[in-house]
This record gives C-alpha cells, sequence and structure tokens, in this order.
C-alpha cells in the first residue's frame, strides 16, 4: 500500500469559522496529526483560489488524501470532491469536518469550540486515512417524468417537460384538473378571469402528444430511485368511460340523486352523475360512487340504458393498477384552505352571512351558483366586513406562517364589491398589510382610493343584533375596542398543506419543515429540490404562494425534472456495499437486513472451494449500511463507512485535545 | 477542574446531521460537549460502535435517526431501534449506567428539538460524572 499523504485544510469562512474556532492554533495542532504532510488555512476555502490551493498540492507536493475543515460536507462535500477530480485524485479520498454548522455556529467560547473543532479534524485526518478510492458508475435513466397534482403548479410543470421533448404522465387525483385557480373569479393584482387564463393551459394539456393524463388517478407506491423510478397509479373508476363520453349531458338529466357541489364550495347541487365543472379536462362525466343510487343500493342503472348509443357507462367499471416508469418526478400536490369551522368565535357555520373567501370567490364569479350576483339571502350587502389571517399567523391553530395570498385577495374581492355595490361600505380588518409582489402596493392603494376602511385590528368575536352581524375588535391604531355592523363577513382564509400530503412525503420520502408543508432541499440555493434525488417540488406544496410563483416555481422544477432525462445516464449510489468472499460465512444476516433486497446469497468459488457468499447488487444497493451492522464476521463493508473507518474515527473524536 | 463530558453523538445523515446543521445555520446554541459522527442511516451503527465509544472515553452516547415512519431507507431506523433497546439493557451488564446512551429521534426541520436533546444528555451525563471504563484515569492525570 502506497503512503498516506494528508493534506489539511481549514478554512476561515470570512469570520464565520474564525471568530469562534481559533484557526492558527487548529492548523497547527493538524500538522502533529498522522500521516499529515500539509496543513493550510485560507479564508474561503470553496473560493477559486481556495480550491486551487488544494489542487496545487496534490500536484507537488503528491497528496493522496485530502481533509476540508470548513461547512456541512452536505452544504460542499460535492464541490470538495470536483476538486480532487481536477487535480487527478479519486474525489472519493475526501473527508470534511464540519467546524462551521455543528462548532462555530453552535458555541460562543473560544477555547471550547477550538477544542471541539480539534476532535472532529483529528477525527477526520483518522478517517481520511483510511478511505479508499471508489468509482462511480453510471446507468442509463427513463426518458419520462411524472407530474402529481393537477393544479396551476402540475400543469405548469407538466407542459414545460412535455415541451422539452420528454413524455410527462400527470397524476390527478380529482376527476379534472384545473385545482383551486379554477375556482377563483378573478386573479390580483391584473383582475385576469382566472378561468380565461387557465382553461387554454388546460387543453393542452389534453392536446399534448406528450402528456398522458391519468385523472381520478392516486399514486400509491413509488421504488427506485432518481432515473429508474418505479410508481404504481391506481385509477379510480369513474363508471364512464372518459374516451368515449362526448359530455352530451343527457345521462345527468336522468340521475335523480342530488349530492353537494364542492366546485361551488357546497353552495349548490350537483347530481350524483355529473361533470365537476364545464370545462373540465378531461371532458366527461363521472359518477360519485358514494351517492349513485346503483352503486349504493344495487338498482337504477337509468344512465346507463339512456347512453344507448356511445355505450359510455359502464357501472362495472373496476380500480385498476397502472405500472409507470419514470425518470424524475415532480410533487404538485398542493394546499387545503383552513377550516373557518375551527375559529368558532368568528361565526362561520352559525350565521349564513359569514362565508369563506373562497365562497365569495364562488358567488362573485359569473360561472357560480349567483351567476355573478352578489346577494346573500336575496339581498344586497350594504355592509361588508372583511377578515384577515383567518389561520394564517396564528399559533392557537398551529399555524404561524403567513399565507401570503389573503391581503391581496381580500383587497380584489373588496374592489368587486365596491364594482357591483358602489353603495356599499367596505371595512377590512387587518394585522399588517403584506402588499409585497409586483403591481401588489399599487393595487392596495387603489383599493384605498376606492373608499375602502383598512381598520388595524384582529377581530374577537362576530355576533348576531336584531339583523346584523357585529365583529367586536381593537382598532389597534386607535387603542380602543370597536364594534363594526355587517350584512356580509369574509374570511380571509389561509392555506394549510394538502390532506394528502403526509401520505405524499411517506412515497416520496420526503421531509416536511415545521410548517407541514414539504422541505425544499435548501431554502435559498435548492428550493425545489427536495431530500430525494429526482424528485421535485411545485407550488403550494412547498409553502403558500400566488399563481405567479407558482407558475415561476413549476417551470423551475420542470427544468431540475429534465436534466436528468436529457443527460440521459444518472450516476449510481457509490458507497454500496461489498462482499469480503473469504470472510463471509455465508449465514444471510444481511440479506435479512437489506431493505432494498439488493443482496442474495449465491454460490462461488473462494480460494478454490465452492462456499455460500452473499452478493451484493450494486444497482439496487442505496448506501445505507444495514447489511454492515449485522455482519458478524465484519465481512459486508459499506464503502466510506467502513468498521474500520468508523472506529478510527471513535479513537479520535472523543479525546480530549 | 469543572467536569466536561465527551458526548459522541452517531446522526443519520438525512435527518439528524441535518436537523444539527439547521441549529447551526439558525445559530442555536448548545453545550460544546458533543461530537458528531455521520453514518448515511441509523440501521449502520453496530452496537458494537457505541461500546467502543464508551471504551475510547466517551462520557455519553447518542444515537439519532429519522422519526419511526419515516426512514430514508425504508425501514432503517426501526432495526436501530430494536437493537438499541436491547444494547441499553446490556450496558449495564458492562458497568455503564444506562443513562448514558441516549435514543432520540429528530427531523431535518427540528433544529430546536436537536439543541434540546444535546442539552438533556449533556446535563444527565453531567451528573452521572466521568465514565468510570476509561474516562476517570484520563480525567485524573488531567487534573494533576
Amino acid at each position: 500500500m502506497s503512503e498516506k499523504r494528508v493534506g489539511v485544510y481549514i478554512c476561515h469562512c470570512g469570520v464565520n469559522i474564525a471568530q469562534t474556532v481559533a484557526i492558527e492554533e487548529l492548523k497547527m495542532f493538524a500538522s502533529t496529526l498522522p500521516h499529515v504532510k500539509v496543513s493550510e488555512n485560507y479564508m474561503y476555502m470553496c473560493s477559486e483560489p481556495g480550491q486551487e490551493l488544494i489542487r496545487k498540492d496534490i500536484r507537488e507536493k503528491r497528496l493522496n488524501r485530502i481533509v476540508v475543515a470548513a461547512c456541512s460536507p452536505r452544504m460542499h462535500e460535492p464541490t470538495f470532491r470536483n476538486t480532487l477530480q481536477s487535480a487527478g485524485l479519486n474525489p472519493y479520498c475526501l473527508e470534511i469536518a464540519n467546524i462551521r454548522e455543528q462548532c462555530s455556529w453552535v458555541h460562543h467560547d473560544q477555547k471550547q469550540a477550538t477544542a471541539k473543532a480539534k476532535g472532529l479534524l483529528a477525527a477526520a485526518v483518522s478517517k481520511a486515512a483510511l478511505l479508499e478510492p471508489l468509482e462511480e458508475k453510471e446507468v442509463p435513466v427513463t426518458p419520462t417524468a411524472m407530474v402529481i397534482g393537477g393544479g396551476i403548479a402540475g400543469i405548469q410543470a407538466a407542459i414545460d417537460i412535455a415541451d422539452s421533448g420528454f413524455k410527462t404522465y400527470l397524476v390527478e387525483k380529482e376527476p379534472s384538473i384545473g385545482g383551486h385557480m379554477m375556482q377563483l373569479d378573478k386573479t390580483f393584482p391584473t383582475l385576469d378571469c382566472s378561468a380565461c387564463i387557465l382553461t387554454p393551459k388546460m387543453a393542452d394539456i389534453k392536446n399534448h402528444p406528450n402528456i398522458e393524463l391519468l385523472a381520478y388517478s392516486e399514486v400509491v407506491d413509488v421504488k427506485g430511485f432518481v432515473g429508474n423510478f418505479q410508481v404504481t397509479v391506481k385509477k379510480k373508476p369513474r363508471y364512464i368511460d372518459e374516451t368515449i363520453c362526448n359530455a352530451c349531458g343527457t345521462c345527468a338529466k336522468y340521475c335523480s340523486i342530488a349530492i353537494v357541489d364542492p366546485f361551488n364550495e357546497g353552495l349548490s347541487k350537483l347530481k350524483a352523475l355529473h361533470i365537476p365543472f364545464p370545462q373540465a379536462i378531461p371532458a366527461a362525466y363521472v359518477i360519485s360512487p358514494k351517492e349513485c343510487r346503483f352503486l349504493r343500493e344495487g338498482t337504477c342503472r337509468q344512465c346507463e340504458q339512456v347512453c344507448n348509443e356511445l355505450h359510455a357507462i359502464n357501472l362495472d367499471m373496476k380500480e385498476e393498477l397502472i405500472e409507470l416508469e419514470v425518470g424524475s418526478i415532480v410533487v404538485a400536490t398542493g394546499f387545503d384552505l383552513f377550516d373557518a369551522n375551527r375559529k368558532p368565535e368568528l361565526g362561520y357555520g352559525r350565521y349564513e352571512n359569514v362565508i369563506t373567501g373562497m365562497e365569495f370567490e364562488r358567488i362573485v364569479s359569473a360561472s357560480g351558483p349567483n351567476l355573478g350576483d352578489l346577494r346573500i339571502n336575496g339581498k344586497k350587502p350594504k355592509e361588508v366586513v372583511f377578515i384577515q389571517c383567518v389561520g394564517s399567523r396564528d399559533k392557537t391553530v398551529g399555524n404561524e406562517y403567513c399565507s401570503r395570498v389573503c391581503c391581496m385577495y381580500t383587497a380584489k374581492h373588496a374592489h368587486l364589491v365596491h364594482e357591483k355595490l358602489p353603495d356599499a361600505n367596505i371595512t377590512i380588518f387587518y394585522i399588517d398589510v403584506r402588499a409585497f409582489g409586483k403591481g401588489f402596493e399599487e393595487f392596495y392603494d387603489r383599493v384605498k382610493g376606492e373608499g375602502v376602511y383598512y381598520r388595524r385590528g384582529n377581530v374577537s368575536e362576530v355576533y348576531k343584533k336584531a339583523d346584523k352581524l357585529i365583529c367586536r375588535a381593537e382598532d389597534t391604531l386607535l387603542g380602543k375596542p370597536i364594534e363594526v355592523e355587517a350584512d356580509l363577513v369574509v374570511l380571509a382564509t389561509g392555506m394549510q398543506p394538502s390532506t394528502s400530503a403526509p401520505e405524499v412525503a411517506k412515497l416520496m420520502k420526503l421531509s416536511t419543515s415545521p410548517d407541514r408543508f414539504f422541505l425544499e432541499a435548501h431554502p435559498k440555493l435548492r428550493p425545489v429540490d427536495t431530500g430525494s434525488d429526482g424528485v421535485f417540488l411545485a407550488g403550494c406544496c412547498q409553502g403558500p404562494k400566488d399563481i405567479p410563483d407558482t407558475v415561476a416555481q413549476a417551470s423551475a422544477s420542470a427544468v431540475k425534472a429534465v436534466i436528468p432525462l436529457a443527460r440521459g445516464m444518472v450516476k449510481t449510489e457509490t458507497m454500496v456495499a461489498s462482499v469480503h468472499d473469504a470472510a463471509c460465512r455465508g449465514c444471510g444476516f444481511c440479506v435479512e437486513a437489506c431493505p432494498y433486497d439488493a443482496i442474495a446469497l449465491a454460490e462461488k468459488a473462494v480460494n478454490g472451494d465452492t462456499k455460500t457468499v452473499a452478493v451484493v447488487n450494486e444497482v439496487l444497493c442505496k448506501s445505507c449500511g444495514a447489511c454492515s451492522a449485522v455482519c458478524l464476521s465484519g465481512a459486508i463493508q459499506q464503502a466510506g463507512f467502513t468498521d474500520n473507518q468508523i472506529l478510527s474515527v471513535l479513537q479520535s473524536i472523543g479525546k480530549v485535545y | 477542574m469543572k467536569f466536561e463530558p465527551t458526548i459522541v453523538a452517531f446522526l443519520c445523515n438525512w435527518c439528524t446531521y441535518a436537523g444539527a446543521d439547521l441549529a447551526g445555520t439558525s445559530r442555536f446554541q448548545y453545550p460544546a460537549n458533543v461530537r458528531i459522527v455521520r453514518v448515511m442511516c441509523s440501521s449502520r451503527i453496530n452496537p458494537a460502535f457505541i461500546v467502543n465509544a464508551f471504551l475510547e472515553g466517551a462520557d455519553g452516547v447518542l444515537v439519532s435517526g429519522c422519526h419511526p415512519g419515516e426512514c430514508h431507507y425504508i425501514n432503517g431506523n426501526f432495526m436501530a431501534r430494536r437493537r438499541f433497546v436491547l444494547l441499553k439493557r446490556f450496558l449495564e451488564h458492562l458497568g455503564i449506567h444506562p443513562d448514558r446512551f441516549k435514543m432520540s429521534w429528530v427531523s431535518a426541520s427540528e433544529a430546536g428539538k436537536w439543541t434540546e436533546v444535546v442539552k438533556d444528555i449533556t446535563d444527565a451525563v453531567k451528573i452521572l460524572g466521568p465514565n468510570k471504563i476509561k474516562r476517570e484515569q484520563v480525567w485524573m492525570q488531567q487534573s494533576l
């Protein structure tokens, strides 16, 4: 074995590390450690001159193992691996001592932090001496993508990926794509008609040669890894063949069961056999199985008899499992609106003239149950009160975050009221007005100019007095309690993670942030990536967003999803397990421990004898190391985390220096 | 001289190690006694590593991974949990107080919980005093 020549490079990270860790002392200490030939420090190791320092020493001082004491390996391990590679050294001959995130940033005391940094550095050096060069392998990629969720985020991502020339599956759990944006009347601040700008995109989904829409379907299983995911999609029975149905609507006339219309937020009724909304894609009817008389009671089948030319209705349809192979996945599962019933003091559900923002959207929408006529119980409201931050910025309901859209949609609502009922008095109760986006502040100004009365205060109670509602609040600018009369109270309910989010997180191995939305890989630099390679986030599943931000993020995640597809190859895990055949006793403990069935027992010729040994399938191995932990003879070892490497770390990390 | 224990913490790359990084980014402060060893999954941690850490002088050992059901590798943390429940009982037979060993579940976003876990085990081990196996001799020599 050739001599181990270790180079140690300590980063100041400006003052991020240097202000708490004594760099010179650490540098001197490193030079006393075994195998260390070079011990250097630099202001920013990750900068080009910093990296050149390492490259130069590799070439000139024949270093063959590199230790960088800097930020977390989760941050710059790839950077420094590239540095090694560009200097002709195997990129896996690198070990990083995390002295920033896990040392200088979390300790104030310089003495203690320096002592700890020494321990971390000594451990890294001892492990580096035992590192072995590893070979990177590549496997071909399935050139298709899957987008989960057919709201505006999923629609945009699917179109962008498909436009790049890759086959895209769009999976939507509801019978039609469109999502929440389809329910909106106008969009702020431009007052575009929401449906008018969305429906062309929905039609693109239907007509695009590269897009296969799987509506009324749910992802039930995801296996594999970036480039080679195996996905199982459950297609729920629609009871109407969407490829045959021409949406003539004759069948619905014969359906006698009325159900609540979720698209109109329960403000109107639908038939059990219905089309979700007129512009639905796929443009086909659907039967709600919980309400359909035949599916519940076993008699009826009227609709089937009516559809006697096309025979599109099939009440015996069963759910189908579809297996898909995809290279990358975009998660765009969206949000749910906060349930206003959780704030009973605001009277929602008790008084019918207390409504949510989304209900208001449906009422004022020309395609809504009132055909755009703003009336409550047949009467035009004279006093309209909007209450902001319902279910947002509210620790009592567990939602500490700002939902980012409510300030502006309330301003839009106020504008719409003013437009439809110019004589109405409009009051908006707010905590802070956040008009941060392009054109938002200008729109807010315009609405204020229309005579809308903004009052700073959180409404504590809404109660009924005669035929009026009374909103009680403290006006925090006046510093006194006030009561405002209302004929209509609109609650600006915020966003929450979709109820399906925990299930999706489990399937795709996604983390969630404390607000329960999906966690991105890095809040600043990798905002659409996730901890799972090949899985990307778009839209409100990652956090509340307005439409422009959602569309921008969807396009970003589409590009990210296209990268592996366009490259055609992905690197497989490098730090895989391998078996020392002579030491293996063929017990099979590792076979049981492997969560991926990547290990099997096989007969093999070892030193002239035939014996049973464990064999690792390197493509399936995900580098968890579970096998190494259960091996009694130390025969199976995870590269980069071998028993010897970890034991050497333990020898030096706990010492008092 | 005040007793400052050394705590060796084995953290899985995907949850607790990332959570500890987040604690850094958020500038949360916690005792400098903890020294982190990164592994890809808590299932990689051989119980012998824990015993070895004590033999090498650690006063406390912490294992922390993803919450049950949220393992990056399907079920690795369940394997770890089973293993370390047994180890905790076994430590007593080795003459190591079981409270010196702790298991926790900290996700990538739970920076606050991570600082609490570190504070808890550091306080607990401070009460127990130096690890008798090796640390006591080292400590005596240093105090002289």
